[in-house]
């Protein structure tokens, strides 16, 4: 019974969201396009978001190194802790913990931001007002996290790899200028454009799940509450699904 | 005085008034049906609203009052029925249509539903930009300053909804309805949450406002002091029909008792 309920909810979820999926592509992405909105946006999930993805960056680059290098040195390889850092951060850390700190942010800011705004019939309002909300409140907020998170994440790898640099540095004496030869010779265009890629679609899903589950929200404090909540998690299956997916494709093509 | 007058231009030929020559149906709502799921909503409400006449339409809580006006103004689809608004039926238009009927018709929500992360004068600026596109910043600023004197809140300006009072938040919400001179308006429980003295204040500002504007009304209410003050006609919305129809005077008399016990 209870496995018949989730099956029913999981297959109505994943058909609204697919429809509402449908409507962004359909109407959202159409003249007359809300620039001055969008660019707000891009400035709110953008540039005020970098402090946090920015520190987070620097720490994991740090705490990174300062684990791995014990490891290495018990094998003799510690000369290639940059090399080992630059590829894991680049490739798959990076990306991921700058998603998900990304979702957690922005994908609940959103959720609850427009959860209130549907409670309080602030969304009516606009439609009232002669603008179509969707186009608003959606197509810009799904599109300034689409660009802004691969942005983000270069960011955050750069920064990172500098932690990771001040990581090396506190047991031995390397110049930056050798730390990042380094890591840049272990480093190609396939490691750096997939997982920028990447982040691409996960910033799309971060953006349209929070805008979906804001403006499907509930009446209520609890509702928006709840949409910001759900806002997150849903992104964060998301991003793991499609990591899952993106894995096994690899493991396959290998 | 007046109140009678217009009533008396208006109401429904089953009350057997006859409609004055001069009344134009401004809305007129035929065989509006819907529901929310099992809850029936409307079935078979009609209604005629015009010119320059406030209709008020009264229901108990949790009557889908609100749903009415939200049909009006193309919010919410109906699933049968029509409804003609300055001459379009909004049932049948599509976007872009909808925006031009929008432009004519102004709605002041039950919450107020200000932009809470914008400041009192970004809020009436945002539906003069929507809808004329091509005004001269000097004439957006006239009209703000003009629909802040309406409500006589020219100092909030600058300020935002969260440093407002509810009194003052319903006279910002209402000074933005007004802002692009709609023909009518659509007032959602204008004095629910309110004290006596604030909500009596803003009934004499929607008639004041409605003598300034010449606007056409249909408020949803179900504060009797509201109906009374401002009602030219009052409807009575029960199980989704209209149940009664005439003037506050002609319902506030009557011997039917489910009319009567909103009177009571």
């Amino acid at each position: 019974m209870s496995l018949k309920t989730d099956t029913t909810d999981f297959l109505e979820q994943t058909g609204k969201i697919s429809r509402f999926t449908g409507h962004f592509f359909s109407h959202g992405i159409k003249p007359r396009f809300e620039i001055k909105e969008l660019l707000s946006q891009c400035y709110l999930i953008g540039y005020k978001s970098f402090p946090l993805v920015g520190l987070t960056g620097f720490i994991m680059g740090l705490v990174l190194t300062m684990q791995l290098r014990p490891s290495l040195v018990s094998y003799g390889v510690q000369s290639k802790l940059p090399v080992m850092v630059g590829i894991a951060i680049v490739r798959e850390i990076g990306p991921v913990i700058t998603a998900l700190i990304f979702a957690g942010k922005i994908g609940s800011s959103i959720g609850a931001e427009l959860g209130s705004m549907k409670v309080t019939e602030q969304i009516d309002a606009m439609e009232v007002s002669g603008t179509n909300p969707f186009k608003y409140l959606v197509a810009t907020r799904v599109v300034a996290t689409t660009f802004m998170l691969p942005i983000l994440t270069l960011l955050s790898d750069a920064i990172s790899l500098f932690g990771a640099y001040i990581g090396v540095n506190i047991s031995s004496v390397t110049s930056l200028r050798f730390f990042f030869a380094q890591v840049f010779q272990s480093l190609t265009y396939s490691d750096i454009i997939p997982a920028v890629i990447k982040t691409l679609f996960f910033g799309f899903a971060v953006g349209l799940i929070g805008c979906y589950k804001g403006f499907n929200s509930t009446k209520g404090t609890q509702g928006v509450g709840n949409s910001a909540n759900s806002a997150v998690v849903l992104s964060k299956k998301w991003k793991r699904q499609r990591q899952l997916i993106v894995q096994l494709i690899k493991r396959k093509e290998q | 005085m007046e109140t009678a007058k217009a009533a008396d231009s208006s109401t429904d030929q089953k009350k057997g008034t006859v409609i004055a020559p001069a009344a134009v149906p401004v809305i007129t709502i035929e065989h509006l049906y819907m529901r929310f799921g099992p809850n029936i909503v409307l079935q078979g409400f009609n209604l005629t609203v015009y010119k320059e006449e406030n209709v008020v339409v009264l229901g108990k809580s949790g009557a889908w009052k609100s749903v009415l006006i939200k049909c009006v103004m193309g919010l919410l689809k109906p699933d049968k029925g029509s409804i003609n608004v300055l001459g379009d039926d909004v049932t049948m238009l599509n976007d872009d249509d909808l925006i031009k009927v929008r432009s004519k018709v102004g709605f002041l929500f039950q919450v107020n539903a200000l932009y809470d992360s914008m400041t009192v004068r970004e809020n009436l600026e945002f539906p003069l930009r929507r809808h004329w596109i091509d005004l001269l910043q000097i004439e957006v600023d006239a009209m703000v300053k003009e629909a802040l004197a309406n409500v006589a809140l020219e100092h909030t300006a600058e300020m935002m909804p969260s440093e407002l009072s509810g009194g003052m938040l319903k006279r910002i919400a209402l000074a933005r309805t007004l802002i692009l001179k709609p023909e009518i308006i659509l007032y959602d429980e204008p004095t629910t949450g309110l004290d006596p003295v604030t909500a009596r204040e803003i009934d004499q500002l929607i008639l004041q406002l409605q003598k300034k504007y010449q606007t056409s009304s249909i408020i949803i209410s179900h504060d009797m002091n509201c109906v009374k003050n401002i009602a030219d006609r009052v409807i009575l919305l029960l199980e989704g029909k209209c149940y009664a129809d005439g003037t506050y005077d002609e319902l506030a008399h009557a011997t039917d008792q489910k009319i009567k016990q909103f009177f009571e």
